[in-house]
């Protein structure tokens, strides 16, 4: 691979994604709704949003892991490679070598039934003949890089034996000891206490950055998101609303959702006289109007917002997705 | 039965919504080599919570936290020491129908999953219903109107107060679980978790009713939480709780912005807030 190349075709380019699930009947309902996103190779890459905003939908999209009878339009490539036109043996590579997912729930995602060096070595056996001694070894080193004290013996035991935050890890370096291209991360810290999660959000800034790989982190905290990312998109209803540099965010959110999803956390310094509450609840993609989805919650709407789609456009360098932006982003200019 | 009101120690006075001594669980665990081993899971745990006042227990996973507020509500039988809602003893489990039922009419509790704690097959208002019917001395016309004040106060329509809870987003379902909560006019509320596995706009909604509420109507909240945030949000005072022990307590202003304790410190340093690098 030359590092020419490397710098010039972006690691995942997703334009214009479009699914639907199989719905009841002859109404497909759609979940994501024109999304495009770039990564470049060893870039972090956030998405944010809430229940039903597509995050989870995007990255199972990219590892072709969609519900059966869903429908894809637009195009995800992979190192330049269309991800839908994949062979089944290509497909089998692309999740072996290219992309490794970690999901929310490790104890959901581990054979309860077999030991822990089993879980780890099985694909490295069995995809790419490494001998089991020196999968083994190879295991133990990848777990102590991942903090897990006494490797060897963590080989030895089972899943139930283990805590959420250590099963985790393990989760962690099953993806690590594949070598992937990019890490497809959702929730990956959301069941852990917050002390576990800084270690493993940790962990994986540094093999991110140690290793070059690329990352998807899909989060519904803002804030961790923005630790651990260099850029965030901020999703709602199957669309990107704002896109946006993490250390811009704060200071730049323009999106009226954005600014709600920082208005609404309660802050560990101080106790607001009253949280700036967004009215309503999260809305899918399938539940949106013809025109700008968060219409019906947002306290700037007006007539063209019910009826005219916005489109993702440049403001105030980043990406936001609102007819409104200019004038409400003047109006607290000028409060 | 003793309607009376048993002093529980010195610390704990009437003035107390809830007054816990010393209070102590020990559970009975496998130790991996088939035999059992003893695992003390709260240890000696002292707090009190005022007459309107706002506690929040906060602790990471084995802390010990849900375990105090099941001895609580009754839920789990203490091993040691005591605990007092509105000064009346209820460190021993109640005996009888009328004891559990006043117990109930102290203290009520919110749980994190309302989908679980709902019964599927019951209509928002008919779960409130029920709770009304079996506190309250109420005419049909009182409780009517009792009913439809709960429903206001929780900020759920008629609409939503006729849907069972299948059909209601997971925000509408915890609001049912309080107003159910509230209809027994318990002076005390615990809520464990009440507000972790919401959506981040529809936890704010929450909090900001759980404040408005208290605020209306003088009742104490026990808040059981793993978020340092959402405590200082509700809560007057705070109590860090590791492996069943009591790190340190106060005010959320002094622990949270002047930790005397190591842990306290880590566990607020872990916090992601804007600048925090992991």
């Amino acid at each position: 691979m030359t590092t020419n190349a490397a710098t010039t075709t972006p690691l995942l380019e997703i334009s214009n994604l479009t699914v639907h699930l199989a719905g009841g009947g002859d109404n497909p309902k759609p979940v994501l709704d024109g999304i495009d996103l770039t990564l470049a190779p060893g870039e972090s890459l956030g998405l944010v949003g809430e229940s039903g905003s597509g995050k989870s939908m995007t990255v199972r999209a990219v590892s072709r892991l969609l519900p059966n009878g869903a429908s894809l339009d637009g195009a995800i490539r992979f190192d330049g490679r269309d991800v839908a036109a994949m062979s089944a043996a290509a497909l089998r590579e692309y999740r072996d070598t290219g992309v490794g997912m970690i999901f929310q729930d490790p104890r959901a995602h581990i054979n309860p039934t077999r030991r822990i060096g089993a879980f780890l070595t099985e694909a490295l056996v069995r995809n790419r003949a490494v001998p089991r001694r020196t999968a083994r070894d190879r295991a133990a080193a990848v777990l102590a890089e991942v903090g897990i004290d006494d490797p060897d013996r963590r080989l030895r035991q089972y899943p139930h034996e283990l805590s959420g935050g250590m099963l985790q890890r393990v989760m962690i370096a099953s993806v690590l000891l594949a070598e992937p291209r990019l890490i497809l991360a959702d929730e990956p810290t959301t069941a852990l206490d917050v002390t576990i999660q800084a270690e493993v959000v940790g962990i994986l800034d540094r093999l991110r950055r140690e290793r070059g790989l690329g990352m998807v982190f899909i989060t519904h905290d803002l804030d961790l998101a923005l630790a651990v990312c260099g850029r965030v998109a901020v999703m709602y209803a199957g669309r990107i609303v704002e896109f946006r540099e993490a250390d811009d965010l704060h200071r730049r959110a323009a999106h009226p959702y954005t600014l709600g999803l920082l208005g609404s956390r309660p802050s560990i310094d101080a106790r607001a006289e009253r949280l700036n509450a967004i009215p309503g609840r999260p809305r899918s993609a399938f539940e949106a109007g013809p025109g700008c989805a968060f219409a019906d919650r947002c306290a700037h709407v007006r007539t063209v917002c019910h009826e005219v789609r916005p489109e993702l456009e440049p403001f105030d360098d980043g990406l936001v997705r609102c007819h409104r932006v200019a004038e409400i982003t003047r109006q607290e200019a000028t409060v | 039965m003793t309607a009376q009101a048993t002093t529980v120690s010195a610390s704990s006075t009437t003035d107390c919504a809830v007054a816990v001594t010393n209070l102590t669980k020990v559970f009975r665990v496998p130790d991996g080599k088939g035999g059992r081993t003893r695992h003390t899971a709260v240890d000696a745990v002292s707090f009190t919570v005022e007459a309107g006042g706002s506690l929040g227990i906060v602790g990471e996973s084995g802390s010990g936290k849900t375990t105090i507020a099941r001895m609580l509500v009754g839920l789990e039988r203490a091993t040691g020491g005591e605990m007092a809602v509105l000064g009346r003893d209820r460190s021993a489990p109640a005996r009888r129908s009328a004891e559990r039922n006043r117990r109930a009419q102290e203290l009520q509790i919110v749980f994190q999953d309302p989908y679980t704690s709902l019964d599927p097959a019951q209509s928002a208002r008919a779960a409130v219903d029920e709770v009304l019917r079996h506190h309250g001395r109420f005419s049909a016309e009182q409780r009517a109107a009792r009913l439809t004040e709960l429903m206001d106060q929780v900020g759920l329509t008629d609409r939503q107060a006729r849907a069972r809870p299948r059909d209601l987003s997971g925000g509408q379902r915890q609001r049912v679980a309080i107003a159910r909560a509230l209809a027994a006019d318990p002076k005390v509320l615990i809520l464990d978790e009440a507000v972790s596995a919401l959506d981040v706009s529809i936890q704010a909604q929450i909090l900001n009713l759980l404040a408005d509420i208290r605020a209306a109507t003088g009742i104490a909240y026990l808040l059981i939480s793993h978020d340092l945030a959402v405590v200082r949000q509700l809560c007057d005072t705070v109590l860090v709780l590791r492996r069943g022990k009591v790190v340190e307590q106060g005010t959320c202003d002094s622990v949270l912005d002047a930790p005397a304790e190591e842990y306290t410190r880590a566990l607020r340093a872990a916090v992601p807030v804007p600048g925090w690098r992991p």
